[in-house]
């Protein structure tokens, strides 16, 4: 087993070389593999100089939390358990990451919500995990098709939600993630979602870097808030007023934290947009008068829909979002200048990236907004379906 | 890790309430001293500020500075609690402690534990949850019981005082039956639910059910069980604290309920199990207990 003291001022435990996020991620070499999202998270994690993570087993994520588990046996993660459930395990991340360790878990539909009251909670407490959620349908009736109804209850939790496309940017991103959530003046967690099945069982190519370099260690004197080790003095004695107390300091003391931690998460944006390259990725016609706007793996069949539409000379555009919190709004304002009609392309039934979009433009901008195609319940979104919607809008009654 | 983390920031000592200060000089991990003190000396020291939250005359307020009197190593010690009336001391002591949610404590412990075990390894760290009997026995059950499962090395302590007292008064898993609370308006149906037993058959070392009463009885079961959780594997403590409040009782009569309750529904249960029976016998060798 790994120990944490075989870390030197070069290399951590596991013998790795420490190098920054930014030649981790930009300048060193790469070589092309073929793997599955759930196997290259298990590669992620291996570069990431993980402290601890917690596991629970649910379809689709289960395969990505053993990858993880087989990193601690293999030496690279310092601790490793498997829960109770999602709940346990969401709160033994958070004594992990309160005790000051670099910390991750995964998790899937219903163990997201059945682990709800912990989010908020991580957020509250400052702590920067990550979560890498790959989403999946919602019971009753029971499921295990891919969805992404899930993400619409995580988007108030105040954590920072991220979105990945393919497995690739689930590769980079979960990487990237880390280095943004622990940025003192951000310190908040991190959701990294993906669409389950879709990409954590899908294999594609994908370029990695070597694995014998890593991050350098999570450190937690650098925190806003004392990490809980006995090292540093207690976070509270003889500082904040208890909260529950009830007076007027304990209601502005709420308040006031409640917007911190929202603020927080507005400060990772020059980070985000530093190590994603862009809080949005847009492919297609500059002069296009439609646009998609789109996250995961809707963006892909989205720009499906615009290889197609091309054919038929007609000029569309993909806005990827691949922050949803922060949410890019100024990013997406400006992809939307001259735009007529915007498309939100969604794999959840209650169209919850289209009120994002709406609240977003409402006032601002000009387009028509139409919300969908929206799919449900593990069906595929068929380019065909996003066309169908294109064409009736642009020339209706014709269909495709 | 030295003991003068806890000193009051000097540019705001001299608008520092007396109380506080006292906080700082004459607590549990008091300067100028090499090994904690110990129960006897309470009389003459501070461990809890007296403006907390609790009710005048709380056994729960007595029963946590027989704990923090006890604690082998105050400097090393996290405190994970739960929502409920408990909670409402912790921003009172001068010692880490972590409140998260409702129920989940045993888990947090778990996570805090484990990760404090790996980053440091040479220093004796020890982890307490200290809750409520509805955290522990009702709605956090399962992170109990599934932390003596996976055998964390962690104490949970039960301030069971039979009832969810934060919360205006409904039963508990521990209120006896037939109790008429709120919530349980024709009587609890069901009998206390015997804690102790329950940790002593999901595998923790140690397993006390008692009452407050006896300070001394206390600090000892407390020192014991931490000394074990670190060494041998989880440790648990049932402690009634009766609320005065929910049971009609004044400010001074908390203690006389606790002495009746000794014959009674906290009659001294005592469980050690042969690992950590040898262990406390060498640690009363060398001086520990
Ligand atoms: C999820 C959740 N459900 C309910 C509550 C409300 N609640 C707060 S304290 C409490 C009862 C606490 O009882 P107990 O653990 O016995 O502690 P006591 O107050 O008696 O010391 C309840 C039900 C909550 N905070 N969170
Ligand atoms: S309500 Fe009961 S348990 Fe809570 S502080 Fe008052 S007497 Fe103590």
């Amino acid at each position: 087993m790994s120990k944490r003291s075989d870390m030197t001022n070069t290399h951590n435990w596991s013998g790795q070389k420490l190098v920054s996020t930014d030649y981790l991620l930009f300048e060193a070499p790469r070589e092309k593999h073929f793997m599955t999202g759930s196997e290259v998270l298990k590669e992620a994690m291996k570069r990431c100089t993980v402290d601890a993570s917690v596991s629970y087993p649910i379809t689709p994520q289960s395969e990505a939390a053993h990858l993880i588990g087989e990193l601690w046996a293999e030496g690279y993660v310092g601790t490793y358990f498997r829960g109770e459930n999602e709940f346990g395990v969401m709160s033994e991340v958070a004594g992990c990451a309160m005790a000051g360790a670099r910390t991750v878990t995964t998790t899937s539909g219903p163990g997201t919500l059945r682990a709800m009251e912990n989010f908020p909670q991580w957020s509250g407490t400052r702590i920067p995990c990550q979560l890498v959620l790959m989403a999946r349908g919602i019971n009753s009736p029971l499921t295990i098709q891919p969805d992404n109804l899930e993400v619409s209850f995580m988007l108030e939790t105040g954590c920072m939600i991220w979105y990945a496309e393919n497995v690739q940017e689930l590769f980079d991103m979960s990487i990237a993630a880390f280095t943004v959530a622990e940025k003192p003046d951000v310190h908040v967690p991190i959701i990294t979602v993906v669409d389950g099945f879709f990409v954590s069982h899908t294999r594609e190519a994908v370029m990695l870097p070597a694995d014998d370099i890593a991050l350098e260690p999570y450190d937690p004197y650098r925190a806003p808030l004392p990490p809980i080790d006995s090292e540093t003095p207690p976070g509270r004695f003889l500082r904040d007023p208890f909260v529950m107390k009830s007076n007027y300091i304990s209601y502005a003391t709420h308040a006031s934290w409640q917007w911190e931690v929202r603020s927080a998460v507005e400060r990772s944006r020059p980070y985000a947009e530093h190590y994603l390259k862009g809080l949005i990725h847009i492919t297609g016609e500059e002069d296009a008068e439609i646009a998609f706007v789109t996250c995961g793996t809707a963006s892909n069949q989205a720009k499906e829909a615009h290889r197609e539409l091309m054919k038929l000379g007609i000029k569309t555009k993909v806005i990827k979002l691949r922050t949803i919190r922060p949410f890019p709004a100024k990013e997406l304002l400006a992809a939307v200048e001259g735009i007529k009609h915007i498309f939100v392309p969604e794999f959840n039934v209650v169209g919850w990236l289209e009120k994002e979009v709406r609240k977003e433009l409402y006032n601002k901008c000009e387009a028509d907004i139409v919300g969908g195609p929206r799919v449900a319940g593990g069906m595929s979104m068929p380019a065909e379906a996003i066309i169908a919607e294109v064409m009736e809008k642009i020339n209706p009654g014709k269909g495709a | 890790m030295a003991l003068d983390i806890y000193k009051i920031n000097p540019e705001f000592r001299d608008i520092m309430p007396q109380e506080i200060i006292d906080l700082e000089e004459k607590a549990t991990w008091s300067v100028n001293r090499d090994t904690p003190r110990g129960i006897k000396e309470l009389p003459d020291t501070k461990e809890l500020l007296e403006e907390h939250s609790l009710c005048a005359g709380c056994p729960e307020a007595a029963a946590l500075r027989y704990v923090l009197s006890a604690l082998p190593k105050p400097e090393d010690t996290i405190i994970v609690n739960s929502t409920g009336c408990t909670s409402l001391m912790f921003p009172h002591i001068a010692l880490h402690t972590v409140h998260s949610l409702f129920g989940n404590q045993n888990a947090v412990a778990s996570g805090i534990k484990r990760v404090l075990d790996w980053r440091f390894p040479d220093i004796e760290k020890d982890v307490v949850v200290l809750a409520g009997d509805g955290a522990t026995v009702d709605i956090g059950l399962d992170y109990t019981l599934q932390s003596f499962f996976r055998q964390e090395n962690i104490t949970t302590i039960c301030f069971d005082n039979e009832v969810y007292a934060n919360t205006g008064g409904q039963e508990s898993g521990a209120t006896a039956k037939g109790q008429v609370f709120k919530m349980a308006p024709l009587g609890k149906k069901f009998d206390k639910v015997p804690m102790w037993e329950l940790a002593t058959t999901s595998g923790c070392h140690y397993s006390v059910n008692m009452t407050a009463s006896a300070p001394k009885a206390v600090a000892k079961a407390v020192r014991e069980a931490i000394l074990v959780a670190r060494e041998i594997g989880p440790t648990f403590l049932n402690i009634y604290t009766p609320c005065i409040l929910e049971i009609g009782l004044s400010a001074n009569e908390g203690l006389g309920e606790m002495k009746d309750q000794d014959k009674d529904r906290f009659a001294s249960y005592k469980y050690v199990s042969p690992e950590a029976e040898e262990f406390l016998k060498k640690c009363k060798e060398e001086g520990r207990i």
